[in-house]
C-alpha cells in the first residue's frame, strides 16, 4: 500500500513542525501542552486532524515568499479537512531575516483567513513561552 | 576528546547522494540568497553623508572597518577551518559558500568607503582597527579557539562571531536607518544581517549534532566553556562600545542590542539565553529599521496587533498550496 494513503488521526490542539535543527520542537516541549509533531519525511502517513487546532511552524528562506513555508506543512495543510480545524499559527524564525520574519505564518494566515497568533525567534525565551502559554489557553476560552 | 570523524580523503561530491538534508537545504538558501555590493545604489547616499558631522563620519567608517576585520576573519581562518572538521562533503562545499559570501561582505565595506568617504579618513580607520585595544582583543578571543585543538570550541567562537559580536557594528546603520539616513547603504547591511542569520544557524546545528555525540562530561565541559567565551567576548564588547559610542551618547542602548543578540547567539547553540528580557528591550525604532517594509504588528494575544483583520473569507483552494 502506498505510504500517502495511511492517515494518522490527530488529537491534539497544537499542531507543529520542526526541523531536524528542533528549534520549535524545543519550544513546544518548554509549552508543555500535549502537542502532535508533522513528520519530517514525505513517505510517513499523512496526518489527519480531528479537532481544531493552532499550527505552529518555523519559516524557511531568506526572504521570498516561495519556499517559506515547509513542505510538510503545505503537505497538511493541503488536506481540505485540516485546513478547516486550524484556528490560528504561530511563526518561528529571525529578526535577521527583516521583512521575512515568520513569514511563513504570515502566508498561512493570510491563505487560511486565521490570526497569526504570535512570532518568536529561534528557541524563543521564557517570555515567549509564557506570552504563547497564556495566549494560547485563553484563546481557546474564547473560541468556547 | 573529539569523536567526530573528519572526511579522511576527498571523493566526488554527490549531491543526489546526502548524509543530512540540512546541508542541501542551507546551501539552497544561502545560493539563493546570494548578492553582491553592486547591485546597491550606495551612491545614493552620498547627499545623507555630507549631513553627517565630521565624528559621526569617523564613526561610522570605524564602525564599518571593525565589521571588515570580523568578515575577513572568517573568510579566512574561520570557514575555512570549519572545512576541516566537516563530517560530510556537502557541509564542506556549504562553507566554500559561507568563505566566499564573507568576503563578499568584506568587499561591500569597501564600496561603501569608496563611495562616501575620503581616502585619508578610510586609512585613518584602518590604522585605528590595528592599533585598537578591544578590537585587536575580540580578534584575538576568537582566533585562539579558531586555532585550539578543539573542533566543538571552533564552531562555538564561530556562532559567536556570526551571531553576537557584528551586532555592536550592524547597530548603527541600522540607528541611521530610523533616522532616514544612509538608507542604501542600510539596505545592503541588511543582506549582510540576512547572511550572517544562516551561517549561525547552520554552524550551531553541526555543533549541536557534534555535542550529542560527547560525553555528558565532556558536555558540561564545552558549555561551561562556551558561557565563559561568551561572558570574556561580552565584557570586551562592552568596552568596544563605550570607546565607539560614548561620544554619541548611545552606548546604552548599543547594550541591550548586544544582549539581545548574545541571547540568539547562544539559542543558535541549542543553548538558553542568558541576558532576562529587562535588558534586551532594544529601541523599537531599531527593532523596526530590521524590517523597514513591515507594516503589521503581529502580537494577537496581548491585543495590541495593529493590523490583524479577519480576512475575507475567499476559500482557498488546493492549487493555493502548490507552490
Amino acid at each position: 500500500m502506498l505510504a500517502s494513503y495511511q492517515v494518522t488521526p490527530v488529537a491534539s490542539s497544537l499542531v507543529y513542525f520542526s526541523t531536524k535543527s528542533g528549534n520549535t520542537h524545543r519550544f513546544v516541549e518548554k509549552l508543555g501542552f500535549a502537542a502532535t509533531r508533522l513528520p519530517l519525511g514525505r513517505d510517513e502517513p499523512v496526518l489527519r486532524a480531528t479537532q481544531p487546532y493552532i499550527l505552529m511552524t518555523p519559516t524557511y528562506g531568506g526572504g521570498s515568499v516561495q519556499g517559506a513555508v515547509p513542505k510538510q506543512v503545505i503537505h497538511f495543510l493541503n488536506d481540505t479537512h485540516n485546513r478547516s480545524l486550524l484556528r490560528g499559527v504561530i511563526a518561528a524564525g529571525n529578526t535577521n531575516f527583516g521583512d521575512a520574519y515568520g513569514l511563513a505564518g504570515r502566508i498561512i494566515a493570510k491563505k487560511c483567513s486565521v490570526p497569526l497568533l504570535y512570532r518568536f525567534e529561534l528557541l524563543g525565551t521564557d517570555d515567549d513561552v509564557a506570552n504563547v502559554r497564556k495566549g494560547v489557553e485563553e484563546f481557546w476560552k474564547r473560541q468556547t | 576528546m573529539n569523536t567526530m570523524q573528519r572526511l579522511s580523503r576527498v571523493n566526488a561530491i554527490n549531491w543526489n547522494r546526502l548524509q543530512d538534508d540540512k546541508d542541501l537545504e542551507v546551501w539552497n538558501r544561502l545560493t539563493s540568497n546570494f548578492w553582491l555590493p553592486e547591485k546597491v545604489p550606495l551612491s545614493n547616499d552620498i547627499q545623507s553623508w555630507n549631513t553627517l558631522t565630521q565624528q559621526e563620519k569617523k564613526l561610522t567608517i570605524r564602525v564599518f572597518t571593525g565589521l571588515t576585520l570580523l568578515d575577513t576573519i572568517q573568510s579566512s581562518v574561520g570557514a575555512p577551518v570549519l572545512m576541516e572538521d566537516a563530517r560530510t562533503p556537502h557541509e564542506e562545499a556549504v562553507y566554500t559558500n559561507i568563505a566566499f559570501m564573507e568576503s563578499v561582505h568584506a568587499r561591500s565595506y569597501s564600496s561603501i568607503f569608496s563611495t562616501l568617504c575620503a581616502t585619508r579618513d578610510v586609512d585613518d580607520a584602518f590604522r585605528w582597527s590595528e592599533e585598537n585595544p578591544t578590537l585587536q582583543a575580540k580578534s584575538r578571543l576568537i582566533l585562539e579557539r579558531y586555532h585550539s585543538d578543539d573542533p566543538l570550541m571552533r564552531k562555538v567562537a564561530s556562532v559567536f562571531l556570526e551571531s553576537f559580536l557584528f551586532y555592536s557594528g550592524f547597530y548603527l546603520p541600522m540607528y541611521w536607518s530610523s533616522h532616514a539616513k544612509l538608507t542604501n547603504t542600510a539596505d545592503l547591511i541588511r543582506l549582510i544581517i540576512r547572511d550572517e542569520a544562516v551561517h549561525g544557524y547552520y554552524v550551531g546545528y553541526k555543533f549541536q549534532l557534534a555535542l550529542a555525540e560527547a560525553t555528558p562530561e565532556r558536555q558540561q565541559e564545552v558549555k561551561d566553556y562556551a558561557y565563559e567565551l561568551l561572558l570574556e567576548l561580552y565584557d570586551n564588547e562592552v568596552r568596544y562600545t563605550e570607546s565607539l559610542y560614548d561620544e554619541v551618547g548611545l552606548t546604552e542602548d548599543v547594550k541591550k542590542f548586544l544582549h539581545y543578540n548574545a541571547n540568539k547567539a547562544l539559542m543558535n547553540l541549542g543553548y538558553e539565553p542568558l541576558f532576562p528580557s529587562s535588558v534586551t528591550d532594544v529601541d523599537p525604532t531599531i527593532m523596526a529599521a530590521l524590517s523597514p517594509n513591515a507594516d503589521e504588528n503581529h502580537d494577537f494575544f496581548s491585543g495590541s496587533g495593529s493590523s490583524y483583520v479577519i480576512g475575507k473569507a475567499v476559500a482557498t483552494e488546493d492549487d493555493d498550496w502548490a507552490f
